[in-house]
């Protein structure tokens, strides 16, 4: 009885408390609404296709489908020896359709990538099997070469049977699954997509360092002069910030190239010979200095914003106390600074490590990244499925830098210019 | 900056090398983008600096570049900028106004899961383009909109939204809410208060957000690599292709606009920086 006595109700007679709940959700459900149509059209064109990437770099359907009879047959072979009769008839009657349909291209294709040498014999089989007599294809097919009576090869396809794959990933470390279904490595000379890997790392790393060894100083000098003259001074780190990506990338083409004027200095003081000039494009050197010179402003200005709201006076109390000036900057300034600095170095890193556009202009052969890579592979070779999982490995990595910026910083403490 | 006069000697010296340092950094930021200037100005076809410039000898300039880019033959420059304006201007609306609703709803303090939807809302800027480029490569040619411009708006909006939620959300952070129920409470409905009261006090922050939605389109180039075809070529992408087959100087030319054009961009930002700061100074 008590309960129904103390408890307060609106004009209308319900309780305040089930009122206020109601007033409650439908603020909720507004402030949702004005989220949502943002939400809806960024799921739709954007979380979802990259959920694609992660169907695309695992779908091996293409094979499967192309092959059914002869998988069906394959159930049964143990992989020891060459298979049956009843496996080589399964296959030609698959392949028969597929060159009726004009699309046994696209089986030499996926094939090639299992295992190097399909093309050839495909083609040669096309040829061949215009001519096949009825019964015994074992021996009919074995004939058109020999690589056909190589149980490797139809081990390799066997391998392709399974309608989802994870192959894509290991290439990407340069790693196969090899004839006895174990993971290796591929060999020394071929691991070209490791050396990417450790390349971008690299190039990121130096260049996040780079930024911090230069940003840290301005930023210091724009925090502490009086405001008329660091709101001049930080016209020079906001310009370049404003600038086109690709304008700022063609002035270190001009400058760094041979008879650029970089290397015209380095003649002029006598550093270097004339006939001697220095390849400082199209190579390593060439995405270091771009790279660095490009994304200085996104380190200058979460270290500015930090170092502003220090106050000069902590310097001098610890001048005061009896440090040195040395000592009161790293005992007393620095310390104070890292959180600028911890959201500087990773919204370099993160931006240098998906880098694509000034590598791929000044980095040369030696100078590209794994962006690069995967470029190649969406408009050259459209392996597309193999972009994917590139590019999601590539993610995964940010996303795991992200959440330590998120730890470490958080996420609303982003700061735009 | 002046030093004490009782400052010790050794110190004074590392000062002035310290202020060394600081100088040749803003030599090193800004100096790339001054040498394009001149030598656009090129009367010749090299891409250095030529004796008669360096005596400033008038006739070792010229506009010829200006012309070349405005009135040369099987010139892209003029399709490339109608277009990316275009799209630059239809990415820019759509982002202002996703976004700035979006960023109305998300400083709302009933939002719920609001950690998790700011994560998504702008991720978008937190993945590599390269990443972004493949995965709306792949949603845009499904929707039979590669090659289009609309396909490159939508894209173009999906990578400029993230700005203008992100400043949005700042203005709105000192925004007094006490100002939107006084204009309810005086009978205004919600899309007058929004118009009359709250639009104005927040639309330092939705420029500038506009501006960097704006800049984005107009500076993209990794997914218009994927999407574009031959009709929607943009300016980075002449740009792009021009600086991979060769360096001619009329992309300089074209490089110098661009830059007063960020000139002109990065003062308005300036400008609206600095009102909506003291816009927020008053509300405290």
């Amino acid at each position: 009885m008590s309960s129904e006595t103390n408890q307060i109700l609106t004009t209308d007679g319900i309780p305040l408390e089930v009122s206020l709940k109601k007033a409650e959700r439908k603020n909720k459900i507004k402030a949702f609404l004005l989220v949502a149509p943002l939400l809806l059209f960024l799921i739709i064109t954007y979380v979802f296709p990259i959920g694609d990437m992660l169907f695309r770099s695992i779908d091996d359907k293409m094979v499967t489908q192309m092959l059914p009879k002869t998988f069906k047959a394959m159930e049964n072979w143990d992989g020891q020896e060459l298979p049956e009769e009843e496996v080589f008839a399964a296959f030609h009657e698959d392949f028969i359709k597929l060159v009726e349909d004009k699309r046994e291209g696209k089986l030499s294709t996926q094939l090639n990538y299992t295992k190097n040498g399909f093309k050839s014999i495909i083609k040669k089989l096309r040829r061949a099997s215009k001519k096949f007599e009825e019964g015994n294809y074992k021996e009919q097919i074995m004939a058109v070469h020999k690589r056909w009576a190589d149980v490797e090869y139809w081990r390799a396809i066997q391998r392709r049977a399974p309608e989802f794959t994870g192959q894509k990933y290991l290439k990407g470390m340069d790693m196969y699954v090899n004839e006895e279904g174990k993971i290796v490595s591929v060999e020394e000379d071929r691991r070209i997509h490791r050396v990417l890997w450790l390349r971008t790392l690299e190039i990121a790393f130096f260049v996040t360092v780079f930024c911090f060894l230069m940003a840290y100083p301005i930023a210091h000098l724009l925090a502490t002069l009086p405001m008329k003259y660091s709101n001049l001074l930080m016209i020079c780190v906001l310009l370049p910030f404003w600038t086109s990506l690709l304008v700022r990338t063609a002035s270190w083409m001009i400058l760094l190239q041979q008879q650029g004027i970089v290397n015209d200095f380095f003649v002029g003081i006598g550093l270097v010979a004339d006939d001697n000039r220095p390849e400082m494009m199209y190579n390593k050197t060439g995405s270091y200095v771009a790279m660095t010179q490009i994304l200085l402003p996104f380190m200058v200005l979460p270290l500015y914003s930090v170092m502003k709201t220090i106050s000069p006076s902590l310097m001098r109390a610890g001048k005061s106390l009896g440090g040195t000036p040395f000592v009161a900057f790293w005992k007393v300034y620095f310390p104070l600074t890292i959180p600028g600095i911890g959201a500087g170095c990773l919204l370099v890193f993160i931006l240098a490590i998906g880098y694509y556009i000034t590598p791929a202009l000044v980095g040369g052969a030696s100078g590209t990244l794994i962006s690069n890579q995967i470029a190649f592979h969406m408009k050259s070779t459209l392996d597309w499925s193999f972009a994917s999982a590139m590019g999601l490995m590539l993610l995964s990595g940010v996303l795991v830098i992200y959440w330590l910026y998120n730890k470490i910083v958080g996420i609303d403490n982003i700061k735009l210019g | 900056m002046a030093l004490p006069k009782y400052t010790e000697p050794h110190y004074r010296i590392w000062h002035y090398i310290y202020l060394t340092i600081c100088g040749a950094v803003f030599f090193f930021l800004i100096a790339p983008l001054f040498v394009i200037f001149p030598l656009s100005f090129n009367a010749e076809e090299f891409l250095s600096f030529s004796d008669g410039m360096k005596s400033l000898d008038p006739d070792a300039f010229s506009l010829r570049w200006y012309k070349d880019m405005i009135y040369g033959t099987k010139n892209p420059w003029g399709l490339a900028a109608k277009n990316s304006f275009i799209i630059a201007i239809f990415a820019t609306i759509g982002s202002v106004i996703l976004g700035t609703v979006a960023a109305l709803g998300l400083s709302s303090r009933h939002m719920p899961y609001k950690g998790l939807i700011m994560a998504v809302l702008i991720s978008p800027m937190i993945v590599p383009l390269i990443i972004s480029g493949v995965a709306i490569f792949f949603f845009m040619a499904k929707a039979g909109l590669a090659a289009t411009h609309t396909g490159i708006v939508l894209a173009h909006i999906i990578l400029g939204t993230p700005f203008v939620v992100i400043t949005v959300t700042a203005t709105l952070s000192g925004f007094d809410h006490s100002v939107t129920r006084a204009a309810a409470s005086l009978g205004s409905d919600p899309v007058n208060t929004f118009m009359k009261i709250t639009l104005p006090l927040i639309l330092p922050g939705v420029i500038s957000g506009g501006l960097f939605a704006f800049v984005t389109s107009f500076d993209e180039v990794v997914v218009v690599l994927f999407l574009a075809g031959l009709e929607n070529t943009t300016i980075p992408i002449q740009m792009w292709t021009g600086l991979r087959e060769q360096l001619s100087p009329t992309i300089l030319a074209v490089a110098t606009c661009l830059i007063i054009l960020s000139t002109l961009i990065l003062v308005t930002a300036e400008l609206l920086r600095r009102r909506s700061e003291r816009l927020r100074g008053i509300n405290r």
